[in-house]
């Protein structure tokens, strides 16, 4: 027999202890990848804020760090990425829950396996694409009913935007619908609701947290947006709650500076990290947000 | 016949001796009562598979009638067919008539709706709103069906009276229904059914997830809630319906077995598959 | 307490009340509107894009480099671009973001690192792309040293798609039998024979399918790679890993960012060629997701 007389205290071979510490280092690169983009940022940023005060940066109403006369201030870059996602949100909220709705209490299966996919393309189209949809189609349409609306402007990249976080807001809703157990459906109807009854008073509310986790994903997916207000939106920082006019997001200044031959290691290139920096901590406070609240549901501490 | 089908039928009897001076002056009144609800070669199907055969039943007005058989024999089947709920299931089926007061409720322009209306329901396990109070809770069936509350305090208070629950929640109404124990969260269920002042009553198995004590308060409810509406009870327990209800109903593999005042049906059974149930020989 | 008996009787409604057309239809039908509307813009967007890139649909837009006169501008240097750039970060995303799927679903214990790894993960998914463009400007441009290059690129796409690949590698790995992994072990091998030769065969059109439509989303992306370095005007081929690069998007985007209505011609040409790409991408994954239905099941 081969087998025979193999002693039982072998030593494990060498290539087992290999791949399991090759494996490990490809696990750890995620932490990797975190630590750098911090490390990245915050270095950049702390030399930024060695030159440029809090007060500057919170308190000035102007940003023009690349013009002789320097002005610091975020909130123009802060209320035009808050403008384009308040419309992108309401646009999508508004189409992709009465979706949800649909695909949830009314649609036969069968319509439902297809629409769903159908509806998963919104969010795989490239934002480049999108972009020249509204620079070049969106807004000269709107400029037909909208007067005042200029060239480059909020409303067009918003609803734009809106169509593209479509997808996951639908989606997540949609999940969060479907996980209305049954016997609150059968109670509302057992005491005579009829459908709409049902779902405005019963389904929708037992459904809130799943569909706040939904939003509030598609928020952080349009602040982070970059190409569609690139290119539609302006390049124009801007004090503004008016959404006809050009604006700068905080995306779209980054990479306004990328494509310009701002030198490394001057004070306006840091300028790319601060307001990436800013942009960081909104998305991951968003996110951290909407994780726990899934988490939560799942946990059913929620209904 | 083995010792424990006799020990069966004797206990039985005995759970219906006690009961025997109310049940005796039913028989007078059964012949005269008005029918409430009346099903009419009720037949109904999941997909392909035929679960009702064909029942035939009357039911009482302001009496309590339970459903028994083993299970699979249909009873939940034939109660969710009494107030439309059945449809609900993809798939389903439903022919034959139910007449609600001499109307039949499956006859073409009737809306379901306004069936679930006045034939109310309370299920199995509690179901109340999560996202609601206890007080919402009871007033629910009023929001959902877009009726104008007046006087909601003293309104949730009758229910809640009638439910046997007013004592013990007339404190903490603003709390989630949800807060409260599983025999509570039942009483809500029929106290919210209650408000809406339905016509029949339909209860499945309405104790069955519950305790003793929780299950004692319920059957002494409904006693007292015969006064006042028609009640049709399924349960698996014997001994429930040999306790709370008029007339029993044996259903079988999708059929009407037998129908009889319940001390008549539980001592000297018509069908020998009764007795056979009613022993313990299966199910 | 009788219930009815003092109270006046309730108006019962008819039974047959209520039927017919109703706010309830009216409701259905907006749904079902919402739902149609984004769809039908997705498809006014394809027919304007068709149709404005309708002229410059030639080969000669293919086989050209960019120019200031936008009759003569064409696509090469950028396909080449997108090209080399999938390929190299390929050739990085993939044996890290398998592997790194394997240790987390085979060999990792449930561990505070392995929570923190996958905690990580989560949330790298979620980060915006251009931070990830400047994560690439800060450590592989300038502390590595690598400069506006195609591995910079390449490198800063990799770790964007990093979650995605790890992700699509674990779904695909959950789906083989733990039955299987057990005959494996039965047989006398240990955990990596027993992986390289029963797990990771039967699960490869999975990992491949996930790995495909991650490189679909992968040439659609521009910001990052706009961050990174790459250039808007290149007239020549990519020559070496440092060399300087662009992609499709990127050209696409310098020409809508130019006032003349011909640059919008070319950069919806752009669009068409791109979406194409996409396109086949894509439904190389399904039918390998299709194949690999109809072999194991």
């Amino acid at each position: 027999m081969a087998s025979a007389g193999l002693s039982l205290k072998a030593p494990r071979p060498r290539t087992e202890r290999v791949v399991y510490w090759v494996l490990l280092v490809c696990g750890l690169m995620s932490i990797v990848t975190t630590v750098g983009i911090v490390a990245v940022l915050l270095g950049e940023t702390v030399g930024f804020f060695q030159e440029v005060s809090f007060a500057q940066f919170f308190g000035d109403t102007q940003w023009t760090p690349l013009f002789a006369d320097k002005h610091f201030g975020i909130w123009p870059l802060l209320t035009a990425t808050l403008l384009t996602t308040v419309v992108a949100v309401v646009t999508a909220l508004g189409l992709g829950l009465l979706a949800a709705v649909y695909l949830s209490e009314f649609a036969p299966e069968r319509l439902r396996r297809v629409l769903k996919p159908l509806l998963e393309i919104l969010a795989g189209v490239p934002t480049v694409v999108y972009g020249y949809f509204a620079l070049t189609f969106v807004t000269p349409l709107l400029q037909k009913f909208i007067p005042g609306l200029a060239g480059f402007n909020a409303l067009s990249p918003g609803l734009v935007m809106g169509v593209m976080i479509l997808p996951i807001i639908a989606s997540l809703s949609e999940d969060a619908l479907y996980a209305v157990p049954a016997s609150l459906r059968e109670g509302a109807y057992a005491l005579g609701a009829s459908r709409l009854s049902a779902i405005f008073r019963v389904i929708l509310p037992s459904a809130f947290s799943g569909i706040g986790a939904a939003v509030i994903l598609g928020v952080s997916r349009a602040v982070g947006e970059t190409m569609i207000v690139a290119i539609a939106a302006g390049q124009q920082p801007r004090l503004t709650l008016d959404p006809r006019v050009p604006i700068e997001t905080l995306t779209a200044y980054i990479v306004q500076v990328s494509l310009g031959d701002t030198p490394t290691g001057t004070l306006e290139y840091s300028t790319i990290f601060a307001v990436g920096m800013t942009l960081f901590l909104m998305t991951l406070a968003l996110n951290l947000v909407a994780s726990r609240l899934r988490g939560r549901i799942l946990k059913g501490e929620l209904r | 016949m083995a010792t424990s089908e006799i020990a069966a039928k004797v206990s039985l009897s005995k759970t219906v001796e006690a009961r025997k001076v109310e049940l005796e002056s039913m028989s007078a009144a059964e012949a005269t009562a008005p029918r409430k609800l009346r099903t009419e070669d009720l037949r109904a199907w999941y997909g392909t598979s035929q679960a009702l055969k064909g029942i035939t039943l009357p039911i009482l007005d302001r009496h309590i009638t339970a459903i028994i058989g083993p299970s699979g024999c249909g009873k939940s089947t034939f109660i969710r067919c009494l107030n439309r709920m059945h449809e609900f299931v993809p798939g389903a089926r439903v022919e034959g008539q139910v007449f609600l007061d001499d109307q039949d409720i499956y006859e073409a322009g009737v809306n379901p709706v306004r069936v679930r209306q006045r034939v109310g329901m309370v299920f199995q396990k509690a179901n109340p709103f999560p996202t609601m109070s206890i007080r919402d809770n009871v007033l629910a069936g009023f929001r959902l069906q877009n009726l104008a509350i007046r006087d909601g305090n003293g309104l949730a208070e009758k229910a809640l009276r009638q439910a046997a629950l007013w004592e013990e929640v007339r404190d903490v109404l603003d709390r989630p229904g949800t807060s409260l124990s599983g025999g509570q969260q039942q009483r809500l269920c029929i106290a919210r059914a209650l408000a809406l002042e339905p016509e029949v009553l339909l209860m499945d198995e309405p104790a069955s997830a519950l305790d003793p004590a929780s299950t004692a308060k319920i059957e002494e409810l409904m006693t007292e809630l015969k006064k006042d509406y028609t009640i049709v009870i399924v349960t698996h327990n014997m001994q429930q319906a040999a306790r709370v209800s008029d007339f029993t109903a044996f259903l079988l593999l999708g059929e009407l077995v037998e129908l009889n005042p319940t001390p008549q049906l539980f001592t000297t059974p018509a069908d020998p598959r009764t007795e056979a149930y009613i022993t313990g020989r299966f199910g | 307490m009788s219930a009815t008996a003092t109270a006046p009787p309730r108006v019962r409604p008819a039974l047959t009340e209520g039927m017919g057309f109703s706010g309830e239809r009216i409701f259905q039908a907006i749904c079902l509107i919402a739902t149609a509307v984004p769809l039908l813009l997705l498809l006014v967007l394809v027919v304007d894009v068709l149709n404005d890139a309708w002229p410059r649909l030639t080969w000669q837009f293919l086989t050209s480099f960019p120019s200031r006169h936008p009759e003569l501008a064409g696509v090469l240097a950028a396909l080449a671009g997108s090209a080399y750039l999938i390929l190299l970060t390929a050739a990085m995303a993939i044996p890290v973001g398998v592997g790194a799927a394997i240790y987390l679903e085979e060999y990792a214990p449930p561990s505070r690192l392995t929570r923190l790894i996958e905690l990580n993960i989560n949330n790298l998914a979620g980060v915006p792309s251009i931070i990830y463009g400047l994560l690439g400007l800060g450590l592989f441009v300038r502390v590595l040293g690598l400069g506006r290059s195609l591995l910079a690129g390449a490198a800063t796409m990799a770790l964007l798609l990093l979650p995605m690949v790890i992700l699509a590698s674990r779904e695909a790995l959950r789906t083989v039998p733990h039955s299987l992994r057990e005959a494996g072990y039965a047989l006398g091998a240990d955990r990596w024979q027993m992986l390289r030769r029963v797990v990771l065969p039967t699960c490869i059109p999975g990992i491949l399918t996930g790995i495909i439509l991650s490189l679909a989303r992968a040439i659609g992306e521009t910001a990052p790679l706009i961050t990174v370095g790459a250039l808007t005007y290149v007239a020549f081929l990519p020559d070496s890993l440092l060399s300087p690069f662009t992609v499709l998007p990127i050209q696409i985007f310098n020409w809508v960012s130019r006032p003349q209505t011909a640059f919008h011609t070319n950069a919806a040409a752009g669009i068409v060629i791109l979406l194409v790409l996409m396109l086949i991408l894509n439904g190389v994954a399904i039918w390998l997701r299709v194949r690999l239905q109809r072999r194991y099941l």
